[in-house]
């Protein structure tokens, strides 16, 4: 039985990291907003590795952050091991991870939904997208659910994560169903090929959970977290708490053996798996096979959070039947008499075209339909959380009819992770990583705030309190490198001795005090010694001081490669152009165009097909259009 | 790729002109001549539209190239309506070629085909009527230009740059996984590694630089010398190459006392001949100035011509001569065989075995077409064909390896000062990335495979 259950603005189809953040901005911009999940027990769930952060997506926390997200906040609330990872490799590759309690941090994470203002929370499978036809426009204009409730709408962002369609695969056995065990949503995706939205069928896999009583860590390396904990939210300024250990173990010959006795088991070797899997994240059947040299392979036992005994199994994702996961585990030292509580499974399920949207997230050509998430061909929490942010905030300046936020690949992560999806695709689930980012050494996960923050700001989503300390911070660097430039170190015996026990050359002459610390070998905190005047300096002010000292040539250098992408990025291309009228565009090019219709020179130069060529036509007839105008 | 950075060209025709013009255009146009020219009044105080005296300076060797003079054009009243500079050097193609390529290393870029052309439609100085033409010159030269490209990238040329690339895509991939899956137990990338291969790249990149003959010859020309004893016809030979009386020639032995040198063009390569006092045993002070000199020409010429008299035959000087040459490459010209009997320059063709020679008359103007083809042939093994469009690819290929050659410098200096892993990655990433610009590849895509496909990684 159909009925009208209400309206609002914008309503959320899921309640995983995406929905979470969009429909938190949406709420929190003052517009009426409605979340919808299966299963409000799942919200904020983490059915795979119960950690956030990490090389890349540590950098995606911290960006979701400072535009003022909910990530990085919860994260800090929740966690219960904290790390930073590659200290060693330099500043632009420092990243943070954190394991976290991953009932606390659903349950968190709930409480922010249910406690925010214009945000109503709803359990209810979201069955068709109700889109109407508007001049020969597509508008969106409501959702109904399987229980027949009709809301009406302005905008509706997907962010269904791997429930459309789910299929879980375990060995010979498949069975329709979400992750965890939870409701699939098997009925979105054909509301969405009524729309000729184009789907993909995706993969992935989950490893299997222990009781941790029946684990002998005696037999395993102990792996604590870090002394010093560094939060994720630019907002807190220090965390103390105790943490627990994580434990690393290794295959052996005799579990690749049974690994290979078995194969013609596996799910993935059977052909019962369609759906396409990350490289990035290999079962470990796919090593085994394909990396046939390697002896052993590590794995890591993680805690799923403080309340509960089950332990995180990292590195032996599967889909081999259970019977053989079982004998394959207890090979591992440590594992010999493990009980499991979950086995390891492979997921399949449907996404979108990521090439369908433009880079604010909306579909090119249904008004008012965003998608965020793993429904966007991404995978993992912090590639979810940074897409849901930035859909929520589009729609939410497409309602106020203000310009859309687009972050380009030099103000942040978040901008290489939606220009990648939305301009060249993804044959495979994306993964964030350092490499991807053309400009890294600039976007940095210590300077999120300094990229961000102001832009969180104008869009409304940062305090007045926050921006106030914010721009203290920002005063502070700018005054002490301006102090450090001004101040001379003469060649007295006090620095030539600081500078001997630091086997640093020494000086004959004055020098600024912000040459020395461009030594490597001088820190900045040293510097104290010969520098009487040195202010006392928050930790972060003082990081920023010396990372802008250290590395000044590598970042001017940086700064001018990003100077020359800005020119062809600051070229807009109108939607309106039929790239079949410009005369000199190879055949390619003009399909190409017309199909994705970029949204700047520089977009345009990088989807596949288009060649420097192809450019120059573009320039060209854009410069005829103008004069003719 | 972009269309916005400063660009550089040789805007006369090639050839040995009177004056050569290099033209350069773009927002960095003002910086990058500022760095190389030194004239009376600094260039950023010279006035726009003006015409300046002053000489082009190597800024690191300090070595001056050329007396020019200079125009600062300031944007929007330009050509290309963006700063314009225009140097008019003393022409000759080496001149021009080393203006240019300090000009590249300087910042700007080679220009494309019709760049120029282009940028002044773009910026709107072009009548609008001609907006058609322009793009069918466009795609012209750019069907021209890929014509060019696809038979380098087939060539030897392509396949070394391809070595080096893949090289450096195994090593970022290696530095990529390390920083990307810090916690997987892959063999870390060691410096002591990264070192290594960085430094076989360099190898290979120097090779290249030194093995691409055939652009270097088009680009520097080929240093020449001319040898023989006292006169057997060596200024003779010279003046007849290079068509006017530079060098003083006259019967008297041992008249040309000091180096005497002249750019000539045959077949097409600048050939860069000296004429030397002539090579004997002397206790004349003035001329042993002049033979010492010589004998450092020679070790530092890249081709020697030697010159024997038909009509006296091959003497013993002659062959303390032939020793002092040693393993260059070397042509000996049977000289004055209108005089000499047929018998006589048998004689000496005899002692010449296995030795590239010609029968000549300078006189006579007899053998000299042979002196410019087996030239061609020695330098080029046959392969020579000058055309622009070789010239712009080749320069464009030089300053690109150049520049990788110059990131490579940089890596190693991180290394030396200890700098991180992220910060060294920067610049083997521009070493990859300016090689990638030859072959016509991109790295992220080619780096994310390679790390997936060596790297076991997961979860």
């Amino acid at each position: 039985m159909e009925f009208f259950a209400g309206e609002y603005e914008v309503v959320v189809i899921g309640a995983g990291h995406a929905g979470c953040e969009a429909a938190l901005a949406s709420a929190r911009l003052g517009i009426k907003t409605v979340i919808f999940s299966i299963n409000l027990d799942s919200i904020a769930n983490m059915p795979c590795n119960p950690n956030i952060g990490g090389t890349a997506k540590g950098h995606l926390v911290r960006e979701i952050d400072a535009l003022g997200g909910e990530m990085g906040k919860n994260t800090d609330k929740t966690f219960i091991q904290s790390k930073i990872l590659n200290r060693a490799k330099g500043p632009a590759v420092f990243s943070l991870r954190a394991q976290v309690d991953r009932r606390l941090y659903q349950s968190e994470m709930k409480g922010v939904l249910e406690l925010q203002e214009n945000l109503d929370v709803k359990q209810a499978e979201v069955t068709e997208l109700i889109i109407e036809d508007v001049d020969g426009r597509k508008i969106i204009s409501g959702v109904k659910t399987f229980t027949g409730a009709f809301y009406k709408c302005k905008c509706v962002i997907m962010t269904t994560g791997t429930y459309l369609k789910a299929k879980i695969i375990i060995g010979d056995i498949s069975y329709s169903s979400g992750p965890d065990g939870l409701f699939p949503a098997n009925k979105l995706s054909d509301s969405l090929k009524e729309h000729n939205i184009e789907l993909l069928r995706f993969k992935t896999g989950t490893p299997a959970r222990l009781n941790k009583r029946s684990i002998d860590f005696s037999k395993m390396e102990e792996q604590p977290g870090d002394e010093v904990i560094v939060p994720f939210s630019f907002e807190c300024e220090e965390i103390k708490k105790d943490q627990v250990s994580c434990y690393l173990t290794y295959t052996n010959s005799e579990t690749h053996k049974i690994i290979k006795q078995n194969i013609h088991r596996s799910a993935l070797f059977g052909g019962l798996i369609e759906g396409i899997g990350p490289r990035y994240c290999p079962s470990i059947e796919d090593k085994v096979t394909r990396f046939k040299d390697k002896e052993s392979h590590q794995v890591f036992v993680e805690p799923m959070g403080l309340n509960t005994q089950e332990m995180y199994l990292q590195g032996m994702s599967t889909s081999l039947p259970e019977d053989v996961q079982i004998e394959m585990m207890k090979t591992l030292p440590g594992l010999e008499n493990v009980s499991v509580m979950r086995n390891a499974y492979a997921i399949e399920y449907d996404c979108i075209n990521p090439t369908q949207l433009k880079l604010t997230l909306e579909f090119k050509n249904i008004d008012g339909l965003f998608s965020a998430g793993q429904i966007n061909g991404s995978s993992g929490y912090e590639e979810a959380a940074a897409q849901g942010l930035i859909a929520g905030i589009n729609a939410v300046l497409k309602l106020k009819g203000e310009e859309p936020l687009i972050l380009d690949r030099s103000q942040g992560y978040i901008g290489v992770l939606i220009d990648d999806l939305v301009t060249k695709g993804t044959e495979e689930p994306y993964r964030m990583m350092t490499s991807r980012a053309e400009y890294r050494l600039l976007l940095r996960q210590d300077n999120a705030d300094l990229r961000l923050t102001p832009i969180g700001n104008t869009v409304g989503l940062i305090s007045k309190e926050r921006y106030l300390k914010f721009e203290e911070k920002k005063r502070q660097i700018e005054e002490e490198i301006k102090r450090l430039e001004k101040t001379i170190a003469s060649p007295s015996d006090k620095v030539i001795k600081f500078l001997n026990s630091r086997n640093s050359t020494p000086i004959s002459s004055g020098i600024k005090i912000k040459d020395l610390l461009k030594r490597p070998e001088i820190s900045y905190d040293s510097l104290t010694e010969i520098d009487e005047k040195m202010p006392q300096l928050s930790f972060q002010v003082k990081e920023q001081v010396s990372i802008t000292v250290k590395y000044e040539g590598y970042i001017k250098r940086q700064m001018i490669q990003v100077e020359q992408f800005k020119k062809l990025e600051k070229r807009k291309l109108n939607k309106n152009i039929n790239y079949d009228e410009i005369k000199g565009l190879r055949l390619e090019a003009r399909q190409k165009l017309n199909k994705f219709k970029p949204e700047s020179v520089g977009q345009a130069s990088r989807i596949s097909g288009v060649s420097p060529a192809d450019i120059s036509v573009l320039l060209i007839y854009l410069e005829t259009a103008r004069n003719k105008e | 790729m972009n269309f916005e950075d400063t660009i550089a060209a040789i805007s006369t025709p090639s050839g040995t002109g009177g004056i050569g013009i290099i033209r350069i255009s773009g927002s960095r146009a003002f910086e990058v001549v500022e760095k190389i020219f030194i004239g009376k009044k600094d260039f950023n105080k010279i006035k726009s539209h003006t015409i300046n005296y002053g000489k082009i300076i190597d800024p690191v060797n300090k070595i001056t190239i050329d007396e020019v003079l200079v125009s600062k054009m300031k944007k929007p009243n330009t050509f290309t309506r963006e700063d314009i500079v225009e140097i008019n050097c003393h022409g000759g193609m080496v001149v021009l070629k080393n203006i240019l390529e300090l000009v590249l290393k300087e910042g700007a870029r080679p220009s494309e085909p019709g760049e120029f052309t282009k940028r002044a439609f773009l910026n709107g100085r072009i009548d609008l009527s001609q907006a058609e033409a322009v793009i069918d010159i466009i795609n012209a030269k750019t069907d021209e230009s890929s014509k060019a490209a696809v038979s380098q990238l087939e060539g030897k040329l392509s396949q070394k740059v391809k070595e080096a690339r893949n090289i450096l895509i195994e090593l970022i991939a290696h530095i990529e996984v390390t920083v990307d899956y810090p916690e997987h137990d892959i063999e870390e990338i060691t410096s002591k590694k990264i070192r290594y291969e960085i430094v076989n790249v360099k190898k290979k990149l120097l090779d290249i630089i030194k093995g691409f003959e055939r652009g270097k010859i088009i680009r520097e020309g080929i240093d020449a010398v001319i040898v023989g004893r006292p006169n057997v016809g060596k200024s003779s030979l010279l003046n007849e190459l290079a068509g006017k009386n530079r060098a003083i020639v006259t019967d008297i032995p041992g008249t040309t006392r000091d180096i005497i040198e002249e750019y000539v063009n045959l077949n097409g390569i600048p050939v860069r001949i000296i004429d030397t006092a002539g090579i004997r045993e002397t206790e004349d002070t003035v001329e042993i100035i002049g033979v010492e000199k010589t004998h450092k020409a020679v070790d530092e010429a890249q081709l020697v011509i030697m010159m024997v008299d038909a009509k006296i035959g091959f003497t013993d000087e002659d062959y303390v001569i032939l020793k002092r040459i040693g393993n260059k490459k070397l042509i000996v010209l049977i000289n004055k065989i209108d005089v000499a009997s047929p018998q006589e320059v048998s004689e000496i063709e005899e002692k010449l075995k296995g030795i590239n020679y010609i029968k000549t008359s300078i006189i006579q103007e007899i053998g000299l077409n042979q002196l410019g083809d087996m030239i061609t042939e020695l330098f080029t093994k046959g392969e020579i064909n000058l055309n622009s469009e070789v010239l712009i690819t080749n320069t464009r290929h030089k300053s690109l390896i150049d520049k990788a050659i110059s990131s490579i410098d940089d890596v190693l200096e991180a290394q030396e000062n200890d700098m991180p892993l992220d910060l060294i990655s920067i610049d083997i990433v521009s070493v990859a990335d300016y090689l990638g610009q030859i072959t016509g590849e991109s790295i992220s895509e080619d780096v994310t495979h390679e790390i997936f496909s060596r790297f076991c990684l997961g979860k």
